[in-house]
């Protein structure tokens, strides 16, 4: 439990876009998807997931249909919209410059700079 | 397309709030059991893998709300729902909610009656269009007055106005069949109405084509009242002749309701044209040079003419009216000013007053303000244990302090659109008062759009104001804090500011209440003292024969028929006759200058002192009950045939002979030259005001100086209704084209108690205003200690304090607070009194009634503010707080 990370601010969403990219998922399912391609490493309340959610619809990002779950139970599955899939593009490619970024600022040595 | 989804899913969630909850419930649930069904499968048993997964998922409730906030729509609903929250909570405490509500809807009220006069009066004085170039021209700073022929040179000649207008005040006999009445009116130059672009209601309006020489135009045009009172909206008088002062006028026109003429409070009756002057003055002065009757010259200044430019023009032809008649055109000289408030005259005392009143209306507001403030920091004191629970529980402290404003918000409304309709109320009694119904005085205010703007703006502002009060206090919750110990911090750290913001108002109170009551006592008292005649008893008539078109001999002639029709009246004691009365509406214009029996320059400035004169017939004394002190009053027989003789007051004597016997059958000269012996002495009595010192008096018999002015003056027990009955059959036997205004004595006397009286009742009104803002003040002062020191009352109770005791440590602070303030005020009050004692005759704060009506007025205020508080304070169950706590 305490080697999980806990999440920056506004990398949920980020996370809600790639676990839905590879196909359309309950609330529950993206949780437990995040939890799988993350291999278990990040603290995600339960909970906090459905406001994260519920903004997206808003934003046109995702869209939503009630289906039948796996476990043979109503739920909602969501899925990305045109404008979700760009917005993933844009914001997976804007995280690895930054990443790039403080990356390489903290491995800096002394003699290079 | 975006920004259409979001929209489409806000309104979606707006519409459908009930379904939207539900499928966030289902949602959440879902996930829930999904989560369950895992546990379940990695062994848990069903139940107990229910209660862990909705351990994991946190904060149901909290996470709904965010969710739901998430979706959009939120702001309108959780609006609604603190409407309807804070409406359920004001409807429970009904008593802070009315409490509230006036103390407000007085701010509010203040400030919108103060706000709709300064409109009415500085902004729109006379409601014309393009009002904010028009001027009157002034003459060298001191009077807008001109003669007829000037005003037409300044007319003819100048380059600079659209139109130069003048009118003049215009008093008559309004004839139309029966019952004549005395009208007021303008007489007005033929321009003047196109010059001011009125157009008519009914009919036509006077022209300057109508002017082809004096007594051309013998039209009359109503004012809309005059047609709506006297003629009951007839459109049929269009064309039909009335008599104005028996000269016949026919009425063509009729201008429209919201033109009151061109000088604010005087609204004419009537219009007649200048050039017509003679016919109902009696005397042509149209082309007399000397004679400035016209009151004032106004026009619009042409497009591009500065102020300056038109003076300059102006002062060139005064210039040459300076060279061409050197007689009459003193140093001409001129300036502009605004017409409607008569220049400075009147505009700067009403700029003066009406800044004094804003002040004061926004004192009153912020008072109000401050007090709401605490009552509100009382009520989120209350709830501290239901905020804590909420804070608790996920609420975000902005959603509370949403709520707290949205309560302040709704009692704010509440108490401006009260105090906006308490203010229609009184502007609409305003406009239709008149505290002297013998003159065309009329105080037109209606609230506008604008009054309403500033109303509004007012209320949002006070209601964030003092909504602001608590928000402290919620920010500072500590959810556990509150929960465990039931009090967020230790009392008696108030903000000494607010006590002292309190105790100010109180003293403010109590000066008011003071001052009040000995203006009240004063009041009482003048009615029932000496005035050296006895207005109880007797009845005035009062006319000019002027009105009737009687001239030179006729005057004294119809006096004497009139006197003796009266004195035929069975019940009547006596029927005197005098130009004017005391202390009555002609008061201060009637002294005369006075010279001693050896003085030969007769100018004004060598006198020996100015004298109120009074023309009286021969029973004057015996009907005004004036005691004789020595000698002999008038007969018949001192006419102008006879030598001439004065009746003096003591203080007359005293300052001419020295001493009041040796008076008799001495000489004192008047302007005319005349010497005149005194042949008796009435006592001494009040002339022009109610608290003037003793003033010189002269009497001169009628005969010797006739003037058409009368007043007559009936002594009789009998009943006033009664009598004025048979006075007016008798008075329309001699003329029934006469119009008489026949009244009490006492009601005669209104002019002189009407600054008294008006003092009082403003007085009084401040005073109930600050007696109102000083219980909310204490109310909510006392209510906020209550609830904050609750537990501990309930401790001292439970260890067996007495009731005296517990009111005392719940309202201990309130009661010392009003003490102070009390007698503070109260000191204030008596030596603001000494001021108050120049208007209100016999106003003294000497007087043991008075202090004692103070202190139980005072006393009362702190009883009514405290009464509530203290029955909870006494209504605290020790053993029901041990086990909320």
């Amino acid at each position: 439990m305490n080697d999980q990370a806990q999440l920056l601010p506004g990398t949920l969403d980020l996370l809600i876009l790639r676990a839905v990219s590879i196909g359309p998922l309950h609330g529950y399912g993206i949780l437990l998807r995040i939890g799988q391609i993350s291999g278990n490493a990040l603290l995600i309340e339960q909970g906090a997931l459905y406001p994260g959610l519920f903004r997206l619809v808003r934003q046109g990002l995702l869209k939503a249909s009630w289906g039948t779950s796996e476990n043979n139970r109503r739920a909602k599955f969501y899925e990305l919209t045109t404008a979700g899939r760009k917005r993933l593009r844009e914001e997976t490619a804007n995280w690895n410059r930054l990443v790039a970024a403080i990356g390489s600022a903290l491995s800096a040595q002394p003699e290079e700079i | 397309m975006r920004l259409i989804d979001s929209l489409r899913v806000r309104i979606a969630a707006l519409f459908h709030r009930s379904e939207l909850n539900a499928e966030i419930e289902e949602e959440l649930r879902s996930h829930i059991q999904h989560r369950a069904d895992d546990l379940e499968r990695s062994g848990l048993n069903h139940a107990e893998a229910e209660r862990r997964a909705r351990i994991e998922f946190g904060g149901h409730e909290k996470f709904k709300e965010e969710s739901r906030e998430a979706l959009g729509g939120t702001l309108i609903e959780t609006t609604f729902q603190d409407v309807r929250f804070s409406l359920r909570r004001l409807r429970k405490s009904p008593g802070f909610t009315a409490v509230a509500v006036v103390t407000l809807a007085l701010g509010i009220g203040a400030n919108a009656v103060v706000f709709s006069a300064i409109n009415a009066f500085l902004l729109h004085p006379l409601k014309l269009s393009q009002e904010e170039s028009l001027y009157a021209v002034w003459r060298a700073n001191v009077t807008s007055s001109e003669s007829y022929p000037d005003y037409l040179e300044l007319r003819d000649r100048n380059r600079s106005f659209e139109s130069l207008a003048a009118y003049s005040v215009a008093m008559g006999a309004l004839d139309m069949g029966e019952n004549p009445s005395r009208a007021w009116g303008n007489y007005v130059s033929g321009n003047y109405f196109d010059a001011l672009g009125i157009r008519p209601y009914l009919g036509r309006l006077i022209h300057a084509s109508d002017e082809r020489g004096p007594n051309s135009a013998p039209f009359v045009v109503l004012s809309y009242a005059c047609w709506h009172n006297k003629f009951q909206d007839d459109r049929g008088v269009m064309g039909r002749k009335v008599l104005l002062n028996k000269q016949p006028f026919t009425i063509i026109g009729v201008v429209p309701p919201e033109f009151h003429g061109t000088l604010l409070f005087f609204n004419p009756d009537f219009y007649l044209p200048m050039v017509n002057q003679e016919q109902t003055d009696g005397v042509n002065v149209l082309n007399a040079r000397e004679n400035k009757w016209v009151f004032m010259v106004m026009g619009h200044l042409k497009a591009g003419v500065t102020q300056a430019q038109a003076i300059a023009d102006l002062n060139s032809i005064g210039s040459d009216l300076q060279k061409n008649y050197p007689k009459y055109d003193g140093n001409m000289k001129f300036s502009l000013a605004r017409p409607g408030l008569y220049g400075d005259y009147l505009g700067r005392p009403i700029r003066a007053f009406l800044g004094g009143l804003m002040l004061l209306a926004g004192l009153i507001l912020l008072a109000a303000c401050a007090n709401l403030g605490s009552l509100f920091a009382a009520r989120a004191a209350d709830r501290s244990r239901e905020l804590a629970l909420r804070v608790a529980l996920g609420a975000s402290r902005i959603r509370l302090l949403r709520q707290l404003f949205t309560e302040a918000l709704l009692i704010s409304l509440m108490g401006g659109a009260v105090g906006v309709w308490g203010s229609i109320v009184l502007l609409t009694w305003l406009s239709a008062w008149n505290p002297f119904p013998r003159w065309p005085v009329g105080v037109t205010v209606t609230p506008e759009a604008n009054v309403y703007g500033v109303a509004l703006l007012l209320t949002l502002a006070s209601g964030f104001l003092f909504g602001a009060v608590p928000v402290r206090q919620i920010l500072r919750t500590d959810p556990y804090g509150v929960i465990k110990s039931g009090s967020t911090r230790p009392v008696g750290l108030r903000i000494p500011l607010r006590d002292l913001l309190l105790v100010a108002q109180i003293a403010i109170c109590a000066v008011l209440v003071t001052a009040s009551f000995v203006a009240v006592r004063g009041l009482l008292r003048s009615l029932h003292s000496n005035f050296g005649f006895e207005p109880r008893n007797a009845i005035l008539a009062d006319t000019d024969l002027s009105l009737g078109a009687y001239r030179g001999d006729q005057v004294p002639e119809v006096q004497k028929r009139i006197l003796e029709a009266l004195e035929t009246i069975p019940g009547v004691e006596s029927v005197g006759l005098s130009d004017w009365t005391p202390l009555g509406q002609d008061a201060d214009s009637k002294d005369d200058l006075i010279f001693d029996n050896e003085a030969a320059d007769l100018r004004q400035g060598k006198e020996t002192f100015r004298a109120d004169m009074f023309k009286i017939s021969p029973q004057y004394f015996r009907a005004a009950g004036t005691a004789m002190l020595l000698g002999r009053t008038f007969t018949w027989h001192d006419d102008s045939s006879a030598p001439r003789v004065a009746v003096i007051n003591p203080e007359f004597a005293r300052r001419i002979f020295g001493s009041v016997t040796g008076a008799m059958g001495q000489y004192f000269k008047m302007r005319e030259g005349a010497r005149i012996q005194v042949v008796g002495v009435a006592e001494n009595g009040k002339y022009d005001h109610l608290t003037e010192d003793p003033k010189p008096a002269a009497y001169l018999p009628i005969l010797q100086s006739p003037t058409g002015e009368t007043w007559l003056l009936i002594r009789s027990g009998r009943d006033p209704q009664q009598l004025a009955a048979s006075i007016r059959a008798k008075l329309r036997d001699v003329d029934a084209g006469l119009p008489f205004i026949i009244e009490t004595w006492y009601e005669g006397l209104d002019t002189a108690f009407f600054g008294p009286r008006l003092a009082t009742q403003t007085l009084g009104v401040m005073g109930v205003m600050g007696a109102l803002l000083s219980i909310t003040g204490i109310f909510g002062m006392a209510a906020y200690s209550v609830s904050k020191r609750k537990k501990e009352l309930g401790i001292r109770m439970a260890l067996g304090a007495r009731r005296k005791e517990v009111l005392q440590a719940a309202l201990g602070r309130a009661v010392k607070l009003l003490a102070f303030g009390s007698a503070g005020g109260l000191l204030l009050g008596i030596l603001a009194s000494r001021v108050l004692a120049l208007i209100v005759f016999q106003a003294t704060p000497r007087d043991p009634m008075v202090l004692a009506a103070a202190v139980l007025a005072m006393a009362l205020v702190g009883l009514l503010a405290t009464w509530i508080p203290a029955l909870r304070a006494l209504s605290i169950d020790p053993i029901q707080l041990l086990r909320e706590e």
